[in-house]
């Protein structure tokens, strides 16, 4: 077998070797700053000061970071039934339909109150919808589930943009998008939460699905931890043969998961079209399907992992355009180079430093790392 | 030339906390056949591995032909003319028998010419040594016989002097295994020296010129096999008089709990490897399936248990038609009282990365008892987990510590509870003590009797056949996806060798 | 005759749409079929696009930018390596990795540079891989039937379009001739059966995935410098997956790989051909259905042949050394 011969204790295993690839991750995209010729310290420094420096700035970072909360859920609970879902962006873009119909329909007859939780069922529904092909396609004929999703992504890229500059638009307008909603189709904003604490915010985006992000963070832990249907999904998961020995339907479940993991996507769609833009327009999603993988694989997947992963991406948006002012070579795709980094290093060389940090944790305190007494013989 | 082919000198090989092999001092002269016993985990495949350059000792020297050697990877050992033929062939399933010959001693960068050499080569080796193949054949159509003799050509075309085998009967019927040692007697003849790592004792009884007894990473015995006796072995290799068959009272069958007709299933690839069985297995009796791995029991009890379909035929249980060549869900065969341990626990008994807990529910996580609607009461399943702990000794008793953390012995034993703690009317077992160390087998071997005297219905698989003659009542043999005989649980070992090798039942019964 | 002159045009256009989806699709072989699962391809070539636009357009010159080309695309290559074969990781999330930091990276590089917004300038002929005309095609122009086909399909290509059907062949060569070949099939089979030969595995496929780099490189270099005039942020727009999917259509062999682009790049011509063209059923189609055409090919062709393809049985999986 293939474990290691020796463990670290817990708070190194999920605290610091994450830390540490994330402080790679971040060296790394350092050096593509020096290789564009500027200060990659100065950069940091704009960045923290854009995304916390004031009440308005932490409002919009946390804007961003609720995008991300459900992204990176949708990512996650995948990963639990083993699947890799990177149609996220797809899934997200295609929930924003769901909302915007609710919305164009409801706002003038129902108050907000009334309007989001439809809008929410219909984000949820066309985002899980929208899974629902790959999922089958994988559960019953083998095809890939990640090349599906992908193309499902350029796919609903080129549904949204022929809805919104057709059928969608107002006949009047040259715009691709719907008509702004009316008050019963908008989500109020939260800047007073953060007023409570002594910032000031003008205004800003950050609005109320922030809380519904926390509020789905708390249910996907209840599902994946706490219930029959999430207990099945991790044993899915770890083994597919022991899940069919233990009676769980290896279709069924691939294809409900991916459809909460799509509906997940999907609600994200409720930050900027519903709490913020206040219409349905194009490329509202703006990578945050990508931004959910590293999320989940910084935060292993684990919700109390996810929503702090969450934060630091919304401060790398909230930071990164303040940056993109002070530093014009380093657009939003710097974003888009660390979202890669913290992939690689969280995701694929996760275990990169852990000999390192192993030998060191065996010299300084052999016993913190629960040494078995010697044994004798084989497995 | 040197009197010994190979002598390790001082061996000593630590797997972090684990220390495998303890300055193990071993001589083989050549041009003898060299034994080497011990249990699983006794170390003899880590000694093997570092022979043949797969592991690095940690201090020690090995000399081929009285001068020292250094062996750092299966380059080196081949070049030292050490050969090896590996439990788990190592065979490229989709290449041809040539094109598996020559991998790794091509001889240079184009092929043609390396296929023509090989090809004369093997023609040669075919006469020398009886090894007969078809060197275009596809090897994952061959039967296992036949690819293991692709092993040993491999190691022969590289001009091994020192031929290792492990565990190489694992696999083979009774007269396939004969044909190998011939073949062996052989490879002695020609000057050849030969090492035979098995847990068989009758092999090494047959075949050895000398044995080597290890046991928890030592060398504790060394012998010429005609010095010594198989009892005397058994001894050894446990470090305690052993028990070989178990106290058990006599048999009282009942009804007839499952009922299996004209069976019938196909792999994936479309071969039947269950042919038109039919066989029940009544309250109060254990019935034993004997058989070489791959003569169709593993299918045969997974369509049983619902993880795999059938082609045609019925499963009755309880007298309930199952209808097994559509999905028959595993969840309702349990309700219904049946309870299946699987051959292979890591990847298909448990699994692996989840909490002890967790896995105890494996399979009755629907259970009214283990859940809240759609939540698990997580307090009564870690509860209920203690309990069986403490029931099945198994240790450590953490309900919260990862499975894979847990010996071989108390992993089974984790499935088993689970398994029996349902109170099933029938019981499948596959493989009861496969990687199991002696004290937990006979644990195991006491509650699988336990069950039958409680009037359950019992099916036991193994390859053991000491296993099974010492738990069955009745036992089944077999051969090529059809029962080839029926037997009473006192058999003799020959009468069922003869039968497992698929030689024609005889008229009247032994 | 005029549908058959259409049908050349079309097919001559096939030609050319075919070629990135071949050169990354027999990358993706090498890779594949010695076991390491690499959805990278689409990452390095939108770097092997980046590096050949950005190195013709400062140097002018083709055949450098073709080398920085693949050497950039081996460098990602050898990242992807260096997590997949030596620290054993998800082979998956290595490669959108890679393909995040390419996207990004080319983005960042190209405004710094070129302050065209992400872009590199336009090219000129010179700094391009241009159109060759085959001998004797101009004569042969007028001859019916046959010169026609020898002028417009077969000649008139980019050189690197003649180098792709080279290398499909060359692949099936070095694959089953030669001893490289059957070591690389051999540990996309059974690793083990290859360690125990006295082969280093690692060494092996680390080999296989520089061949991968350097015909993404290739592949980049064609989009950038003979399809196009200079490099686009994004503009391998998913070709990299479908090579992916055409490659699992072909079950991993050269030959039908070769097929499996054509077969893409016909229906591509075919989508543009026929853009703009009322169909006799359905009328005018909008214009994003044909952008998406590709895109749902690729998944209706992945549901419909996949159950029976069987990848090499190593694929994806790190080989670890059992104790």
């Amino acid at each position: 077998m293939s474990t290691p011969y020796a463990k670290l204790p817990a708070w190194a295993d999920y605290g610091l070797i994450p830390l540490i690839n994330l402080i790679v991750a971040f060296a790394v995209a350092g050096l593509v700053v020096l290789l564009v010729g500027e200060n990659p310290l100065r950069a940091a420094g704009i960045m923290l000061e854009g995304a916390f420096g004031s009440g308005r700035n932490i409002a919009y970072t946390l804007y961003y970071s609720t995008s991300f909360i459900f992204t990176g859920l949708a990512v996650a609970v995948a990963f639990h039934c083993g699947l890799f879902n990177i149609g996220g962006e797809g899934q997200a873009y295609i929930g924003g339909l769901g909302v915007g119909l609710v919305c164009l329909t409801f706002d003038s007859i129902l108050p907000w109150w009334l309007t989001f939780p439809l809008a929410i069922l219909g984000a949820a529904a066309v985002g899980a919808g929208w899974a629902f092909i790959p999922a089958y396609l994988q559960a019953k004929r083998g095809s890939h589930i990640v090349i599906t999703t992908i193309m499902f992504n350029f796919i609903a890229a080129s549904l949204m943009v022929y809805l919104l500059v057709g059928p969608l638009k107002p006949a009047n307008s040259m715009a691709p998008q719907t008509r702004n909603f009316l008050e019963g189709g908008q989500l109020p904003k939260l800047n007073w939460l953060i007023e409570l604490f002594g910032g000031t915010v003008r205004s800003s985006p950050f609005n109320l699905s922030f809380l519904l992000a926390l509020l789905c963070a708390f249910l996907v832990w209840l599902l994946i931890w706490r219930t029959r249907l999430g207990y099945e999904i991790r044993t899915q998961g770890h083994s597919p043969k022991a899940a069919r020995y233990a009676g769980i339907g290896e279709t069924r479940i691939i294809i409900i998961t991916m459809m909460i993991s799509g509906a997940l996507a999907g609600m994200m769609a409720l930050n900027p079209v519903m709490g913020d833009q206040g219409r349905l327009q194009l490329d509202f999603v703006t990578g945050a399907g990508f931004v959910g993988i590293a999320a989940a694989l910084m935060g292993r997947s684990h919700p109390a992992g996810i929503v702090p992963a969450a934060i630091l991406f919304g401060m790398l948006y909230q930071g990164g355009a303040e940056l993109a002012f002070e530093m014009p070579n380093i657009s939003r795709d710097m974003i888009v180079i660390i979202q890669g980094l913290v992939i690689l290093f969280a995701g694929a060389l996760e275990n990169m430093f852990r000999p390192a940090v192993q030998s060191l944790f065996a010299s300084i305190s052999p016993r913190s790392m629960g040494v078995a007494a010697s044994r004798s013989g084989g497995a | 030339m040197a009197e010994n082919a190979i002598e390790l000198v001082g061996i000593n090989k630590s797997f972090g906390a684990v220390h495998a092999n303890r300055d193990i001092n071993l001589a083989i002269p050549r041009g003898t056949i060299q034994g080497i016993i011990g249990e699983n985990g006794a170390g003899k495949s880590t000694l093997m591995s570092i022979l043949y350059g797969f592991y690095q000792a940690d201090s020690g020297e090995i000399r081929v032909n009285g001068k020292p050697a250094t062996i750092a990877t299966p380059n080196d050992a081949i070049a030292a003319g050490i050969g090896m033929v590996h439990q788990h062939f190592m065979l490229v399933q989709n290449f041809t028998v040539l094109e598996n010959v020559i991998l790794g001693a091509e001889g240079e960068a184009l092929l043609n010419r390396s296929i023509s050499r090989a090809r004369s080569e093997l023609r040669r080796l075919e006469k020398e040594y009886g090894l007969e193949v078809d060197p275009d054949a596809i090897v994952e159509d061959l039967p296992v016989g036949l690819q293991q003799r692709v092993e040993i050509l491999k190691a022969l075309y590289r001009g091994a002097d020192i031929l290792i085998l492990d565990e190489p009967t694992g696999v083979l019927t009774p007269a396939e295994a004969d044909h190998l040692f011939r073949i062996l007697a052989q490879l002695k003849a020609e000057g050849k020296t030969v090492v035979l790592i098995t847990h068989k004792l009758r092999e090494i009884m047959a075949i050895t010129d000398n044995v080597a007894v290890m046991r928890q990473g030592q060398l504790v015995a060394s012998r010429a096999t005609k010095d010594t006796t198989v009892e005397e072995l058994a001894e050894l290799m446990v470090g305690r008089r052993v028990l070989l068959r178990i106290e058990k009272g006599e048999a009282a069958p009942g009804d007839v709990m499952l009922s299996v007709r004209n069976l019938t299933v196909k792999d994936s690839r479309d071969c039947t490897v269950v042919k038109d069985v039919s066989f029940d297995v009544k309250a109060g009796e254990i019935v034993g399936i004997a058989g070489v791995a791959g003569n169709g029991q593993s299918e045969l009890i997974e369509t049983i248990s619902g993880i795999r379909r059938a082609e045609s035929g019925t499963v009755s249980l309880k007298g309930t038609l199952l209808d097994v060549t559509r999905h028959v869900d595993p969840g309702d065969l349990r309700d219904w009282g049946l309870a299946h341990v699987p051959e292979d626990r890591h990847h298909v008994g448990l699994v692996l990365p989840f909490e002890e807990s967790e896995n105890a529910i494996l399979g009755y996580h629907d259970h009214p008892r283990y859940r809240k609607g759609p939540f698990l009461d997580i307090e009564r399943i870690r509860q209920s987990a203690r309990e069986q702990m403490t029931r099945y000794d198994i240790r450590p008793a953490n309900e919260r510590l990862k499975t894979a953390n847990f010996s071989g012995g108390n992993q089974q034993k984790i499935v088993l509870a689970r398994e029996i703690e349902k109170d099933p009317d029938v019981l499948i077992v596959g493989q009861p003590t496969r990687g199991v160390d002696v004290g937990a087998i006979e644990f195991i071997h006491k509650r699988l009797i336990e069950m039958r005297d409680a009037g359950k219905a019992v099916l036991i698989v193994s390859v053991e056949l000491d296993e099974i003659r010492s738990l069955s009542d009745r036992i089944l043999v077999m051969f090529d996806g059809r029962i080839v005989g029926e037997r009473a649980g006192d058999a003799s070992e020959g009468d069922l060798g003869l039968l497992m090798a698929g030689v024609e039942q005889r008229e009247a019964a032994e | 005759m005029d549908f058959f002159n259409t049908l050349i045009v079309v097919l001559d256009s096939t030609v050319r749409l075919s070629i990135p989806l071949l050169f990354a699709c027999l990358a993706g072989l090498y890779s594949e079929r010695a076991g390491v699962f690499d959805i990278g391809l689409e990452g390095k070539m939108l770097a092997a696009a980046f590096a050949s636009a950005a190195v013709a357009a400062v140097t002018g010159s083709a055949w450098l930018a073709l080398g920085a080309a693949v050497l950039i695309s081996v460098f990602f290559a050898l990242v992807h390596g260096f997590a997949s074969i030596t620290h054993r990781g998800n082979q998956i999330v290595s490669g959108v990795a890679l393909n995040f930091i390419a996207a990004g990276t080319t983005v960042i590089l190209g405004q710094a540079w070129f302050q065209q917004g992400g872009r590199t300038p336009s090219l000129g002929a010179e700094a391009r891989f241009n159109a060759i005309t085959l001998p004797f095609a101009e004569a042969a122009r007028d001859i019916p039937v046959i010169g026609f086909v020898y002028y417009e399909l077969l000649s008139g290509h980019s050189i690197l379009v003649y180098v792709a059907f080279f290398m499909v062949f060359a692949t099936w060569w070095i694959l089953f001739r030669t001893r490289f070949g059957l070591r690389l099939r051999a540990v996309g089979e059974n690793p083990a059966a290859v360690d125990t030969a006295g082969i280093s595995v690692a060494w092996l496929r680390y080999r296989a995935v520089i061949c991968t780099g350097i015909l993404c490189g290739f592949a980049g270099t064609y989009l950038a410098l003979a399809q196009n005039a200079g490099f686009v942020k994004d503009m391998t727009a998913g070709k990299g997956y479908i090579a992916l999917a055409a490659l699992i259509f072909a079950k991993w062999r050269p030959v039908p790989a070769m097929f499996a682009c054509l077969l893409f790049g016909f229906l591509d011509a075919l989508a543009i051909r026929l853009q703009g063209t009322p169909l006799p059923m359905v009328g005018r189609v909008p214009a994003q259905f044909f952008q998406a055409l590709p895109y749902i090919l690729t998944v209706i062709l992945l549901a419909g042949f996949i159950g029976k393809a069987i990848p090499p049985r190593a694929g994806g999986v790190p080989y670890v050394k059992e104790r």
